[in-house]
């Protein structure tokens, strides 16, 4: 069987400037948050992304490499709102795509099964359609005849998703209460990134958890890399919490460019051993264990 | 026993949006949404489902503060909530950047969509929400800014868009507005925005001139309902022992 072993950087260097790209998670929830700081190291811009977003499209807005976000919402869950992603909507420096959130996810499930379209009553009578002029209706052919909304698939370029657990054929696991969606961001994609807290050899996934949070085989997932902390500072329960206090430090020091860049160059624009040196930092000038 | 607060008044006026919706999926959002869902429970609609907020149904009703009590009695990820909402059987009551005459609510950008004056969180689910099963609203701060003349952007379907669909109208239902001076509806002949009660100690004037657009009044507008002796104690010493209801409006 295949060794999917990769490293985050190589699966880095597939992409090109343009991709649309899916990120999974939800929120600040379980987003391949160390995916994230890669491409932003590697500077690869004009990206459409996919996300039901947080502090993923937060930070690559803040890194000037977004030509479109794709969403339902953009939120930091304990913070309502993501400050950078604001500030680049409110300034028109991005394109946007947004959707209800059921019809994002009928979106990815169409791209995974290789239908144009699926159709909804979600969107319908909303400014969802005014807003998207190119999202069309289409009727019942049946003899019913309703009109619903026709929900384009998201085809993806390539996905990430962190997951807590995966091995090294691309089986992943979900150890958390939810999966969300990274099956189905994985299934969307033609390439299929997985990182995960830990790489562990087949057949010890069950040692962790019942065969039902195995929700990633290896039939969508192209490369996978054992990345410790690879959703901090969003939550990647059972594995560590949203830290709360570096979140609130990311969103304060959004209101000022030099304090920005300050924070990016500790936390966003570096590799796994510095992000995990700069956490180290920060919690030994703290009282507070991270 | 203690005054009752305008946030007590709000918490029974909130549970009484769900009267009448026996085994289905109660989704508050904001604290006195929540404590509504789980004083109706706890009294008057004891086959209300509840979620934990994350992956799971709670087959206890604990205090809002913490989950630390809480009994699990299904799982119910995001992705399943997708099932629960297409087939209707959910009611949520969601909270409004903007409120419009016909039930129109927007929680995804103030200004001009294109380029927004002011990006908040997006539409979320509320298209979807508001055309497959009940919505209900709860609006803390009702200001002219809240309640508008029309919304900047359509996200909850009011009754004039849904109207304009077939689709759209067919399991669509605004049953109420609770605002922290008054409970409102549409029950009118074409859906506009109604007065039903008022807050014990706010005037019908207050309300008019905290509304952005025009409200409709009868003769005789009632006050709310106050919450009774079990509904304050269940509330006051299960529900909310640590007084968080009145964080979200502070008397």
């Amino acid at each position: 069987m295949t060794d999917k072993r990769s490293s985050l950087d190589d699966m880095v260097a597939e992409l090109r400037p343009g991709m649309t790209i899916g990120f999974g998670g939800w929120g600040s929830r379980r987003k391949p948050m160390a995916a994230v700081r890669a491409i932003v190291r590697a500077g690869v811009g004009d990206l459409t992304v996919v996300s039901y977003g947080g502090p993923d499209v937060g930070q690559l807005c803040a890194a000037g490499l977004v030509r479109k976000v794709v969403f339902g919402f953009v939120t930091l869950d304990s913070i309502a709102l993501d400050p950078h992603f604001r500030a680049a909507r409110q300034e028109g420096r991005i394109e946007a795509m947004e959707v209800d959130e059921g019809m994002f996810y009928l979106g990815l499930l169409a791209a995974c099964q290789r239908v144009p379209f699926l159709p909804t009553r979600a969107g319908l009578g909303s400014d969802v359609m005014r807003v998207n002029p190119d999202l069309r209706t289409v009727r019942s052919p049946y003899d019913d005849g309703e009109e619903l909304v026709a929900m384009p698939a998201l085809e993806l370029d390539a996905a990430f998703v962190h997951l807590n657990r995966a091995d090294r054929h691309g089986n992943g696991q979900v150890l958390g209460p939810d999966p969300y969606f990274d099956d189905l961001f994985l299934g969307a994609a033609r390439r299929r990134f997985v990182t995960a807290e830990a790489v562990v050899e087949p057949g010890a996934l069950l040692d962790e958890g019942p065969l039902q949070s195995v929700v990633v085989t290896r039939l969508i997932t192209d490369a996978v890399s054992e990345v410790p902390l690879g959703a901090h500072f969003t939550s990647c329960p059972p594995d560590y919490p949203r830290d709360e206090e570096l979140q609130r430090r990311y969103v304060k020091a959004a209101a000022d460019p030099d304090t920005w860049a300050e924070f990016a160059d500790r936390f966003v624009a570096v590799d796994q051993p510095d992000y995990r040196r700069a956490l180290a930092e920060v919690s030994a000038s703290s009282s507070a264990a991270p | 026993m203690t005054e009752i607060t305008r946030a007590e008044v709000c918490v029974a006026a909130c549970a009484d949006a769900w009267r009448g919706d026996g085994e289905t999926l109660a989704s508050p959002f904001g604290t006195i949404p929540s404590l509504g869902a789980r004083l109706a429970r706890l009294t008057f609609e004891p086959d209300l489902v509840l979620t934990d907020g994350e992956a799971a149904l709670m087959a206890n009703t604990p205090a809002v503060s913490g989950t630390e009590d809480m009994v699990r009695e299904a799982w119910m990820p995001y992705r399943r909530v997708f099932d629960v909402v297409w087939a209707g059987r959910r009611h949520v009551m969601m909270m409004a950047s903007q409120l419009d005459r016909f039930g129109n609510q927007n929680l995804s950008c103030i200004g001009d969509w294109h380029r927004p004056k002011a990006q908040l969180i997006g539409v979320r689910g509320a298209p979807g929400n508001s055309v497959n099963h009940t919505t209900s609203y709860w609006i803390p701060s009702h200001t002219p800014r809240a309640v508008v003349e029309s919304v900047d952007m359509v996200c909850g379907v009011g009754y004039d868009h849904a109207g304009s669909v077939p689709g759209a109208a067919r399991f669509h239902e605004v049953r109420v507005v609770v605002t922290n001076l008054a409970v409102l509806d549409f029950a009118t002949p074409d859906h506009a925005l109604r007065l039903r009660s008022v807050h014990p100690g706010v005037s019908v004037d207050e309300v008019l001139a905290s509304s952005g657009c025009p409200v409709v009044v009868a003769d005789a507008v009632p006050e709310s309902r106050l919450p009774t002796p079990e509904e304050l104690s269940i509330l006051r010493h299960v529900l909310d022992p640590t007084g968080l209801r009145e964080k979200e409006l502070p008397g």
